[in-house]
């Protein structure tokens, strides 16, 4: 076994770590992983759980924004009361925005297909 | 100041729990538990402490309402048996994952089924991997002891950990014993006013505790867990040594009986250490060296404290008083043979499975044991590792 070691005897127990990171080792956490940071789910970035994507079609889109309404993970970005863009590095692929859409302006396109597009591209290139 | 009297085992641990005074208890009557929180119900009811006490309608509320309480910078405990600790399992892991230091006596009873009411350590058994600091007690004394220190081990901020007091079921818990009870006063102040660092009532420092924890964290707060476990191992020492300067009375990891010179020894934990210790003596008159080795913290394990305490013996046995179905013997004897395992030295270890459902480990049973030992230790043969006590065969 190896010998007790009192330096690391408080980690996580006095210093509140008011950033976590994916890379952060053990000791480095804040104990139990209590969050001491308000409004910080937006620094965890969910958008690698998608395997299917939403994908706008601009020219059919009449910006009812009902997908801005109902995307469960506010994924849907809106400007000026139009439709912008999709937050992708949120976004789960739930498909909730394309069912409520009621133009059919979103597709769902597997991740892996997008993969296929940007490597064609990048051999066109 | 201290003073002696005559209480049973659940009355020592009442006793001690009303000195403490903490902020919240919640709990569920189980046989052989129910008198500590009736006991306690009645200071509450009385006045005689300060205390929030919570009736919950079953033990996994029991845990629940604790765990919420400490979460929320309260002082909790609660208190249970067998049955009810089973019914506890899922928030238990809970307690000890959100770092809450609640203290639980837990009065060791045989887990259904068949149903049965009386002793054995299946309970405490089923939750030694949980993450709870276990501490076993041999006698009213110790419960009561060991309750008070359970606080100051809890608390502490390189631990916060919750701590479970385990006292055999009716034989320590149901039978008057004479114990010394320290004053009221010196108690509080041993104990101190508990300061948490981290709770959701703090409103100048809001927090989120119990938080969903992916792949990517999971992991890295077991292993502050462990880290806790660790220094729990130094901060036991210290508040024995602490608590033996009020009370005369001095706790480690371990006790050691007679094993200096000690060629045959028995490990086992709770009451039963007792009655080994009295045949040891026994022994020793005849010209036997035996010793006997009682850990009184079971987890996190002792492990280098009991390879030093059992380094110079020939043959070991193990008492396990609950059987865990490997078909290789009981919980401790797996723990203490992998302790010795580095040492190299041959020592042979054997198990022995006794006491289960409250079955009585009479006086002989641990004469056969040491007489099995010395007869290992002449013929360096081992014919059956694990064995059973008092069971008939
Ligand atoms: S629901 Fe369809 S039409 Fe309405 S804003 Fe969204 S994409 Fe455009
Ligand atoms: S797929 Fe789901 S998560 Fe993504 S933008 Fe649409 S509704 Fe929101």
């Amino acid at each position: 076994m190896t010998p007790y070691n009192p330096f690391n005897r408080n980690f996580g127990s006095g210093t509140r770590t008011k950033a976590v990171r994916p890379d952060m080792k053990w000791h480095e956490l804040t104990r139990a992983g209590n969050i001491y940071e308000p409004g910080n789910a937006n620094t965890y970035e969910t958008g690698d759980w998608r395997s299917i994507r939403p994908v706008w079609n601009k020219e059919r889109c009449i910006h009812c924004l009902f997908c801005w309404r109902y995307c469960p993970d506010a994924s849907v970005i809106a400007k000026d009361g139009k439709f912008e863009t999709f937050d992708y590095k949120h976004c789960k692929g739930c498909g909730i925005c394309a069912k409520v859409c009621p133009v059919n302006a979103i597709d769902m396109v597997p991740e892996d297909e997008i993969e296929k597009v940007k490597e064609a591209n990048k051999d066109e290139n | 100041m201290k003073t002696k009297v005559a209480l049973t085992g659940n009355e020592a641990v009442a006793q001690a729990m009303k000195q403490i005074n903490p902020d919240v208890v919640a709990a569920y009557p189980i046989t052989p538990q129910t008198e500590i929180v009736q006991i306690f119900s009645s200071f509450v009811a009385n006045g005689e402490v300060d205390t929030e006490f919570v009736a919950v309608e079953s033990e996994h509320s029991a845990m629940s309402a604790a765990i919420g309480a400490a979460a929320g910078g309260a002082r909790a405990m609660t208190a249970t048996s067998s049955q009810g600790l089973a019914l506890m399992f899922e928030v238990v892991y809970i307690a000890a994952s959100l770092r809450l230091p609640i203290v639980f006596p837990v009065v060791n009873r045989a887990l259904s089924g068949p149903i049965n009411i009386h002793c054995d350590h299946s309970d405490a058994m089923g939750l030694r991997d949980s993450g709870v600091i276990q501490l076993f007690s041999e006698n009213a004394q110790e419960a009561y002891d060991n309750m008070i220190q359970a606080v100051r081990i809890a608390e502490h901020p390189d631990v916060r950990l919750p701590v479970m007091v385990n006292m055999d079921g009716f034989i320590t818990s149901h039978a008057m014993d004479v114990l010394e009870v320290i004053d009221d006063e010196t108690v509080k102040n041993f104990v101190g006013t508990y300061v948490p660092e981290d709770y959701l009532l703090d409103a100048q420092n809001p927090i989120s505790m119990g938080n969903f924890d992916m792949y990517d964290f999971y992991f890295e707060h077991k292993r502050q867990q462990v880290e806790a476990m660790k220094a729990a191992k130094e901060v036991i020492k210290e508040v024995g040594k602490e608590f033996a300067k009020i009370s005369g009375r001095e706790y480690g990891l371990i006790e050691s009986y007679k094993l200096d010179d000690a060629d045959v020894a028995l490990v086992v934990l709770n009451s039963a250490a007792g009655t080994a210790k009295g045949v040891a003596d026994e022994l020793r008159a005849k010209g036997i060296k035996a010793g006997v080795l009682k850990p009184r913290v079971y987890r996190p394990f002792p492990q280098e404290e009991i390879r030093e305490a059992l380094k110079g013996v020939k043959a070991v046995a193990v008492l396990d008083r609950a059987e865990t179905f490997s078909t290789c013997g009981g919980p401790m004897f797996a723990d203490i043979r992998n302790t010795l395992y580095d040492l190299k030295n041959d020592i042979k270890v054997v198990n022995y499975i006794y006491g289960l459902g409250g079955r009585d480990l009479r006086l002989e049973h641990v004469q056969q044991v040491f007489e099995d030992l010395e007869n290992i230790r002449k013929t360096g043969r081992v014919d059956e590792t694990v064995k059973y006590l008092g069971l008939r065969e």
